[in-house]
């Protein structure tokens, strides 16, 4: 028996064709399928649709008064556009591919595709170059813990410091906004080269990127919180935070800026959040803390499941701490305005014995970094006496 | 001749901007079939028509319009022209009379005294086709009604949309009683809201017609064509390198040339004095 459908006055003017297709989907290409309709251009419309889709018409000509009737015959063409189309792995994890063919592109994972397309210039388009098992999870995390600066920060109970202590925070924040920028552009700069089959890496560092914007911001207000200008920037500085942009390797992009860098900058952000002389300070560098704990976290996850499939992966992270070193050998390294400013913010005051406080407190700070460093290189796998030798080369700018 | 070297050289008018990706597409398919094409775009029909007569072109992507003046143009000159190939896409079409739904107009003669807004001079469906149907139903335009015609694109041999939507949108305003369109121009219209749903009616049809030919021309060599021949035919809708060509120029499979369609453009060009028999433009008011 024949499938007919009637639509009644419904026009092509108004969806008709969606109840065309879906009664000539449930058919085999050369099934028939009668089609009647009271719509004035309901002929006109069937023919030129039908012509532009393939599908064969013939029209009955008894029609019965404004009656339009025809019989389609499904052509081809939907089947040929499908033929090649294959699934883009599964929507979960676990079912995604090694290698994500580029002309996927920007398909969800688990969609049907159709074949062909442009390629989409996703040039980190395998699992072993960009996942971590992590990466779900600590998305979830990262999404779940975002915080709003407005409202999380008690910006109003600034305590009033002396203006030289707070040109001291004014300063830490300075470097701060200028280590955190860095922050934002590596991840960046990566976002838009990871295929999106492996949307959870790609998600987790989205929100990485707005966790970096959300640092700059409340470390610039902290820093005019109580009307002072911004401190200094040094070319010493900036010189080794270009190293970080200029590394074009993913996984030796994550060691150098969040194994490495931020893993030493949770060190001094929990200082700060020890020392620091107002409740702003002490609040935005927790925040950030917690934040940046996470992207210390993936940035681990991703490197060891990275070598548990390619061993010498130590060799090229080794070798790029070296480059660095090189490369930041004859610049001045931490500024000695930062530096002071540690001292001074946790001195608190200008007696020499609260300055010799400070100084040792900074001391310890700069010891703990290197244990934390050659904590996670140990981690990584390389031998202790090794991680104490590359935690020693990492730059003195700390990030 | 201009197939020297092996290299076809296939005309095509430039009526729109992605008419060099459709080209450039269908040229780097075809080299990597082992037929090197070269394209030559003209800025309209009647140029490259004559160019075709002249050899410099071995093949023309013509017109149902350019069709008719290439091959009386052959015949006249004792020149081989041959149609190659179409689109199943450029079989069958009609094209239709509009009318707003609120106008009174029942039947075509009610036409009389009235405006009727047509395409571009030259355009075969929005203009000579429907004319024609009129003057033989008894209606000659200028005399029983008056030709509001749209010149967009005048050379593009109708190619250009512009005209036909002007008609609708001067149909809509009240400046025309009825607008000339093809089916598929009248489906988008609908569709986009040019025509709004319930606002018009369509008072007549054309008879059947069909639309463009791949034409070649008496340079072209019998094994080119014969490689192009079948190219063109198997491409197919399921490769996905020869899909997006086939959907950029609007077609789902090539089909061998058929002349069957044309009879009613044909009579439409001599009664309205568009070509001769030799193909020479006669229209007054046609400046490509």
């Amino acid at each position: 028996m024949q499938p007919t459908i009637d639509l009644e006055d419904l026009g092509f003017d108004s969806g008709a064709h969606i109840l065309v297709q879906r009664a000539l989907r449930s058919l085999s290409p050369g099934g028939k399928l009668a089609v009647q309709g009271r719509d004035p251009a309901l002929r006109l419309h069937l023919a030129a649709w039908c012509r532009q889709h393939g599908h064969r018409i013939e029209f009955i000509d008894a029609e019965s008064m404004g009656q339009t009737a025809a019989v389609i015959t499904r052509g081809q063409v939907e089947a040929d556009r499908w033929s090649g189309a294959r699934r883009a792995g599964g929507p979960r994890p676990e079912e995604m591919l090694d290698q994500a063919p580029a002309t996927w592109g920007l398909a969800a994972r688990g969609a049907l595709v159709e074949e062909g397309g442009p390629d989409s210039g996703f040039d980190l388009d395998t699992k072993v170059a960009v996942w971590s098992d992590l990466a779900p999870r600590l998305y979830a995390q990262a999404a779940a813990a975002q915080w709003d600066p407005a409202t999380a920060i008690g910006w109003k109970t600034g305590d009033a410091l002396q203006p030289d202590i707070e040109a001291a925070v004014v300063q830490v924040m300075t470097y701060l906004v200028e280590n955190e920028q860095a922050a934002l552009a590596v991840p960046a700069r990566f976002l838009g080269r990871i295929h999106p089959h492996y949307r959870e890496v790609v998600q987790f560092l989205a929100v990485q990127v707005a966790d970096e914007a959300r640092h700059m911001e409340v470390f610039a207000r902290r820093a005019g919180l109580n009307g002072q200008l911004p401190g200094t920037s040094t070319v010493g500085g900036r010189a080794s935070l270009a190293t970080l942009l200029a590394e074009p390797d993913f996984a030796l992009a994550s060691f150098l800026l969040s194994v490495l860098g931020e893993g030493t900058f949770l060190n001094l952000l929990s200082f700060l959040e020890a020392h620091g002389p107002d409740t702003v300070t002490r609040e935005v560098t927790r925040l950030a803390r917690q934040d940046e704990t996470r992207h210390v976290a993936f940035a681990m996850g991703h490197l060891e499941f990275q070598l548990g499939l390619q061993a010498e992966l130590h060799d090229r992270m080794r070798a790029a701490v070296e480059r660095r070193y090189e490369a930041l050998r004859n610049t001045a390294g931490l500024s000695d305005d930062v530096f002071d400013s540690l001292v001074i913010l946790s001195a608190g005051s200008w007696e020499p014995a609260a300055i010799t406080r400070g100084y040792a407190a900074v001391a310890r700070l700069e010891r703990e970094m290197a244990e934390g460093r050659e904590r996670r290189l140990v981690r990584l796998g390389f031998p202790s006496s090794e991680a104490s030798t590359l935690s020693a080369l990492h730059t003195r700018n700390f990030m | 001749m201009t197939s020297e070297g092996g290299v076809l050289v296939l005309g095509a008018v430039a009526y729109d901007p992605k008419v060099v990706t459709i080209w450039d597409g269908f040229r780097r398919w075809f080299a990597a079939r082992g037929l090197p094409m070269t394209y030559v775009l003209y800025a309209h029909y009647e140029h490259q028509v004559e160019d075709l007569m002249a050899g410099r072109i071995d093949v023309a992507w013509n017109s149902p319009l350019a069709w008719i003046r290439a091959s009386r143009m052959g015949a006249a000159r004792r020149l081989e022209v041959q149609p190659l190939m179409m689109r199943d896409s450029d079989c069958d079409l009609t094209s239709a009379f509009v009318v707003r739904a609120d106008s009174g107009i029942e039947t075509v003669e009610d036409l009389r005294g009235r405006v009727v807004g047509t395409g571009a001079v030259d355009s075969p469906q929005a203009t000579l086709l429907p004319l024609n149907h009129l003057q033989e139903a008894g209606l000659t335009p200028g005399s029983d009604f008056t030709v509001q015609r749209f010149d967009v694109g005048v050379g593009l041999h109708g190619d250009h949309v512009g005209g036909e939507r002007d008609a609708a949108q001067a149909l809509m305003a009240g400046e025309v009683d009825a607008a000339c369109m093809l089916d598929a121009n009248h489906l988008a219209f609908s569709r986009d809201g040019t025509l709004p749903a319930g606002a018009t009616r369509v008072l007549a049809q054309t008879v059947l017609f069909d639309h463009c030919m791949m034409t070649s021309g008496p340079s072209a060599s019998a094994e080119s064509l014969q490689k192009l021949t079948d190219l063109l035919l198997s491409m197919s809708y399921s490769d996905p390198e020869a899909r997006p060509l086939l959907d950029m120029e609007g077609l789902k499979a090539w089909v061998p040339g058929r002349t069957s369609g044309y009879g009613p453009l044909d009579a439409a060009t001599d009664a309205l004095h568009f070509y001769d028999a030799e193909g020479n433009i006669v229209a007054a008011d046609y400046r490509p």
